[in-house]
């Protein structure tokens, strides 16, 4: 029996990057700058998604969100949220990538790419995904590439160049959690388990869905990486006690999933030995 | 004219550089793209608007 310690959760590297915690935490939505500036503390993370928008060319406060976000502490990672099409999502990625070269942040090859569907369910178009995957990577960009929890489409976006697969809990901002376990688990199984063709170092990330902690525990114990989310932190009546609560909730999943839970049984097996009751003689 | 963020703007033939510095965003972090191009922010000065130009600024906003 060896004795191990298992309050040291390790970081995961993305290529060049590393992120201490397991949480990727998005900027948008909050009630305020300074609640969000302290729900990124209280959660933890050290990277965070931002988006790539039109100036707005009078500004009435002058103040901008990297007023409030330490570039020397978060990596931060441009979207392409908002584009349904391959073309609109690589000229974003490319704008993202010019402002980040000029903070010389670390995300500034990086892109967490997103190509929509449509605007009722915000899922992913496979095709226009794949399509602008493989653009990007040809590019020289890291990609993070938002998914359905198809895992065969997980498989194409890993074969198309992606540095990570990340598999949708449900669809955004809908605070469903997992819908799906079964099929995250085969996302996971087909993309980090040799004996299915996968990589174990291969990082995946449940993006998207999530409303409440346990969630986020679900997606550990399946065995993701990580998990990204927003509006489960940014529109909770408390964003910073959330974000906490999201951290907390991750690091246990995270040891849940390296603990080997027990099976699940269909008949009671007692705790308290039989032997030495007094009650029935 | 050109148009800037789908608003018609008149101005001369000048750099882009001198666009943002005409619009006051000389010191902000933005990048922008002119055709659907991204102009690359050390190819600012080099780049000279030309009649006809629809020009984006973008900058980055919070988001998940």
């Amino acid at each position: 029996m060896t004795t191990m310690t298992t309050t040291e959760i390790p970081p995961l590297q993305l290529q060049d990057i590393t992120l201490t915690s397991r949480l990727v935490v998005g900027t948008g939505k909050y009630p305020d700058y300074e609640t969000m500036q302290n729900a990124l503390d209280e959660s933890g993370c050290s990277a965070v998604t931002v988006a790539v928008r039109r100036e707005r060319l009078v500004d009435e406060q002058g103040r901008s969100i990297l007023d409030f976000i330490d570039c020397d502490k978060y990596t931060i990672l441009p979207n392409t949220a908002g584009c349904f099409t391959a073309e609109d999502a690589i000229r974003v990625a490319k704008l993202g990538r010019d402002i980040l070269e000029q903070l010389d942040n670390a995300g500034s090859s990086w892109v967490k790419l997103e190509v929509l569907g449509d605007k009722t369910t915000l899922l992913p178009d496979p095709v226009g995904t794949l399509e602008a995957c493989k653009e990007l990577v040809a590019d020289g960009f890291s990609v993070m590439c938002y998914s359905s929890d198809d895992p065969i489409m997980a498989t194409r976006i890993r074969d198309a160049g992606a540095t990570c697969v990340m598999p949708a809990g449900s669809p955004i901002g809908t605070g469903r959690g997992i819908a799906n376990p079964c099929a995250i688990k085969l996302c996971i199984d087909l993309l980090k388990k040799p004996e299915h063709g996968g990589d174990p170092n291969f990082p995946v990330i449940v993006d998207a869905g999530v409303g409440t902690p346990s969630d986020v525990t679900i997606a550990m114990e399946l065995g993701a990486d990580g998990v990204l989310l927003n509006t489960g932190i940014a529109h909770a009546q408390n964003p910073v006690q959330m974000a906490r609560a999201m951290r907390l909730a991750c690091e246990a999943g995270y040891h849940g999933f390296r603990s080997g839970r027990i099976p699940r049984k269909l008949h009671a097996t007692a705790s308290s030995p039989w032997d030495g009751t007094i009650a029935g003689e | 004219m050109i148009t800037v963020n789908g608003e018609n703007v008149q101005i001369d033939a000048v750099p882009l550089s001198e666009l943002l510095t005409q619009m006051n965003l000389g010191n902000q972090l933005c990048a922008v793209e002119v055709n659907k191009e991204l102009i690359p922010h050390k190819e600012r000065d080099a780049y000279v608007l030309q009649d006809g130009d629809a020009v984006e600024i973008v900058r980055l906003v919070g988001g998940g």
